[in-house]
């Protein structure tokens, strides 16, 4: 689905914990999640605390989007 | 013994009807070979004959092909072919398309077999190769009279009810499977092929591995603050008591749901319903798949410029990829169509 965003040329960014398989596939932006039933969430975490963890997930994912790239690239989701 | 009679499908260029201006020209039908079609009849020899020529300009088809299939199998009827051969569309797209149109409705509608040839590439491939013999064919009409050889030979063998395979016959595999019947079991085939694998032999793997094209990567947004973003997902997130009907095993759609004005996705109103893992966490807090309530805090804070009005959901379990690449150009285009700059896409 992340290639044919792109190919209509809508920048996208995948946010996957697959992100060996999003790299084989060939999806161009690719972003790791915190685990395959809540990619972008932490049910360990208070409450609050995951709001700030999905936040600080999402504005990773908007400069992911801003970065030119030339193949396939992991962004590493940082602190 | 009566001449195998052949069906030769051409393109308002090689139709001789004239250029791209021609490209709108209708179905028409006329005797014996035309252009190419006399390379096909030299190539065909003399058990076979090219009773007509169907020439339609490559718009006509391609741009409407609901009309064509209802128009050209009365128009071929009265010719009674025992095989349509179309083209060579090498790389050109409609043409290819028109000729992947054609076979199928014909195939289907006569009974007879269908043969064409493009270039691998052609988006003719995917739409005809489950109905025709597609011939793989270069870019350019150079390769004219390989391809029209090797499309006589196909014809000729089907039409004589001789087995064909891709590999003998040069046509693009159809993705039909076909049991066979081997001596040595799996097993030993498996251990066989790993052998030659580390000794470094030559080895056949007998389920191709698919091979994934390179999208080159659109343009990154300058600035995510001026940006409309938009939220897709395969993690299955649906209205609760899911009143769409979204499966979870094969998806057979995507959904689409209004953003409106919330700021969240609460559990009362949406549930996960996604067969491929444990989805207890995501319907206890469905923006641990689709994160909206984050989105709209980002946008209130201005590090959005703003939320696209709809959010898109599918299931990823088990969907196969033909599927999975529909709903991509699918929601690509209401995207666009909606002014959407950018998207994240969460997947499990």
């Amino acid at each position: 689905m992340a290639k044919e965003l792109e190919r209509a040329g809508l920048p996208t960014v995948l946010v996957t914990c697959l992100t060996n398989v999003a790299e084989m596939v060939g999806a161009n932006r690719i972003l790791a999640g915190v685990a395959i039933p809540h990619p972008v969430g932490d049910p360990g975490l208070a409450a609050s605390v995951e709001q700030q963890q999905r936040r600080r997930l999402l504005l990773r994912a908007l400069e992911a989007l801003t970065v030119p790239v030339e193949a396939p690239r992991l962004f590493a989701v940082g602190s | 013994m009566a001449k195998f009679r052949v069906l030769h499908y051409l393109n308002q260029y090689f139709g001789q009807i004239g250029g791209e201006a021609e490209a709108d020209a209708r179905l028409q039908i006329r005797p014996g070979p035309v252009g190419p079609g006399t390379l096909l009849q030299a190539a065909l020899g003399a058990s076979a004959e090219v009773v007509a020529t169907l020439v339609g300009g490559d718009n006509y088809v391609a741009s409407d092909a609901e009309r064509a299939r209802a128009e050209v199998v009365e128009l071929v009827r009265p010719w009674r072919p025992d095989v349509l051969v179309a083209g060579p569309a090498f790389a050109s797209g409609r043409y290819g398309l028109a000729c992947g149109t054609l076979c199928e409705a014909l195939g289907k509608a006569l009974g007879i077999p269908a043969v064409t040839a493009m270039h691998p590439e052609n988006p003719g491939v995917e739409l005809g190769r489950r109905h025709a013999y597609i011939v793989a064919a270069g870019t350019t009409a150079r390769g004219m009279e390989e391809a029209l050889g090797r499309m006589a030979g196909l014809a000729g063998k089907l039409l004589r009810g001789e087995p064909v395979t891709p590999a003998a016959d040069a046509y693009i595999p159809r993705g039909i499977l076909i049991n066979e019947v081997v001596e040595a079991p799996a097993a030993r085939r498996g251990v066989e092929m790993l052998l030659a694998k580390l000794g470094g032999d030559p080895y056949e793997s007998e389920i191709p591995r698919p091979r994934w094209d390179r999208v080159p990567p659109p343009a990154p947004i300058k600035d995510p603050a001026l940006a409309t973003i938009a939220l897709v997902s395969e993690g299955g997130i649906v209205l609760r008591g899911n009143p769409d009907r979204l499966e979870s095993w094969g998806a057979s759609k995507y959904l689409k749901y209004p953003t409106g004005a919330s700021a969240d996705l609460t559990p009362d109103a949406y549930e996960c319903i996604h067969g491929g893992f444990d989805v207890s966490y995501a319907c206890a807090d469905p923006d641990r798949i689709v994160p909206l309530d984050a989105a709209r805090s980002l946008e209130r804070d201005g590090q959005i410029g703003r939320l696209f009005p709809f959010w898109f959901c599918t299931m990823g379990n088990n969907t196969t990829l033909d599927n999975a690449r529909k709903f991509g150009a699918g929601i690509a285009r209401e995207l666009r169509e909606g002014g959407a700059d950018g998207v994240i896409l969460t997947a499990t």
